[in-house]
């Protein structure tokens, strides 16, 4: 590499870094108890738990479920009713003042005896202020696609921290950390080491959150096209007046999908569905396709089957990259993996934020040694490389 | 010719390979998957504090 092709790589490596190193701070801070908040909503006594009972006890019928929870709020209109992997005794059931509205309820009931348990929220909490925190800084889409953009520049950062790391490391070996040499060598040696054993864990949570930041324009554009085609022969249809059984509908819907199971129902005119349909979303059962969700359409007065298709590519994209970003697919050994790579991101933001302070300190002190010793700085790659970085910072 | 590029990129690639068969791993199943998952994983963070802390 050319001095010339280091300082242009150094310089989208400062700029991309330097924009984004903020919010990357504050989402791994935030990010850090969202691994574990199952546990901490535990610990803070937010958890729903269904009473035990024999495994065999009788399910109760879905529309006495979905009616208990409506009896809480009868001015309200069901939007989701869904049920978690390892779950089955409890049903979430969503209210809404309409089937958009972003300050719904959400209700749990158990399957068994259709009993409501408890209302979990998510706002006022300390976890609910992480969740903004982390996924829309309370501003909605707005918030998301700004995270997304930084999340872009990340990947960026990332990108050409790799380029980098050829011509810093060349004299190097693995791992070297020159402790000796004054703190600044300390650091950059470390934000290296550090930067490069989390790579691809790194770039890959860093995607999968972009894409997670996407999920609302592509369900959007899913909408607009599959779910339109689906529902075309109903467009010019007044909305159903009454709506149809919900414990039929399913049933017609499992016998439409063998073999797989239930994951959540959109009522009628939610994102997920039409205005006439119950959008039942089937799941498969091993642990990949428990992931996957098959949409299957129910006409909503009649209960019949009208249309079901795969998920087009972008929303398994989706879908696969949300676990791929929680950490939440392998036990507690990957939440902890999980944990320690999110503060060694920590120990790499930082050490790059000190590095890119202190800049203007190295440069001294080379220039010093080198007036020092009378000769003019040897052009090693290393040499070429380090005030790349600082010489850039001093002019900007 | 290869040998300063093994010297600079073996480690590193290694430890991308590992950390892509841990994250895919634990994806396909539970019990052996996640030990897997775990080891694979786990090797990037137990490198990285390795030479992190080494004192030489």
């Amino acid at each position: 590499m050319t001095p010339i092709t280091i300082r242009r790589w150094a310089w989208i490596h400062k700029w991309s870094s330097l924009v984004c190193t903020a919010f990357m701070l504050l989402l791994c801070l935030t990010g850090l108890p969202l691994i574990y908040h199952h546990e901490i909503d535990g610990l803070l006594g937010n958890g729903v738990q269904a009473p035990q009972m024999a495994p065999d006890a009788p399910r109760a019928d879905l529309d006495r479920v979905i009616a208990a929870g409506r009896a809480m709020y009868p001015n309200k209109m069901a939007m989701y009713v869904s049920q978690d992997v390892g779950e089955p005794d409890i049903w979430n059931l969503t209210l809404g003042d309409n089937p958009t509205d972003a300050s719904y309820k959400s209700i749990a009931i158990d399957a068994r005896t259709a009993q409501v348990l408890a209302q979990p929220s998510l706002e006022g909490g300390l976890m609910g202020v992480m969740y903004h925190l982390h996924v829309d800084l309370y501003a909605g889409l707005w918030g998301k696609l700004l995270l997304g953009a930084m999340g872009l520049l990340l990947l960026t950062a990332i990108v050409s921290g790799l380029v980098l790391y050829a011509p810093f490391m060349r004299k190097l070996d693995f791992g070297d950390v020159r402790r000796t040499r004054g703190p600044r060598l300390k650091w950059l040696d470390l934000h290296n080491l550090l930067g490069i054993v989390t790579l691809a864990w790194a770039l890959v949570v860093g995607l999968t959150g972009v894409i997670n930041t996407w999920a609302e324009p592509l369900l959007g554009y899913w909408q607009f096209t599959e779910m339109a085609e689906m529902t075309a022969p109903y467009k010019n249809l007044p909305p159903p007046m009454h709506l149809g059984s919900m414990q039929a509908s399913l049933a017609h819907a499992v016998a439409a999908a063998p073999g797989m199971k239930i994951g959540f129902v959109a009522f009628p005119g939610t994102p997920f569905t039409s205005t006439h349909h119950y959008g039942i979303f089937m799941r498969g059962d091993s642990k990949l396709t428990s992931r996957l969700y098959r949409p299957v359409l129910v006409d909503a007065q009649t209960t019949q089957v009208t249309a079901q298709r795969a998920l087009p590519w972008y929303l398994t994209a989706l879908l696969i990259s949300q676990p791929l970003h929680f950490g939440d697919y392998g036990g507690s050994p990957m939440k902890l993996i999980w944990s320690l790579l999110d503060l060694a991101t920590i120990i790499v933001l930082g050490s790059g934020l000190y590095l890119w302070l202190k800049r203007g300190g190295a440069v001294k002190t080379e220039m010093k040694r080198s007036a020092a010793n009378g000769a003019a700085v040897t052009a090693t790659v290393e040499g070429s490389a380090a005030p790349a970085l600082t010489a850039q910072g001093g002019e900007a | 010719m290869i040998r300063p590029l093994l010297k600079l990129w073996a480690a590193p690639v290694l430890l991308a390979v590992l950390t892509i068969v841990g994250l895919l791993s634990a994806l396909l199943g539970d019990g052996r998957w996640n030990a897997l998952s775990a080891f694979a994983l786990g090797t990037p963070v137990a490198v990285g504090t390795w030479f992190g802390l080494r004192r030489n």
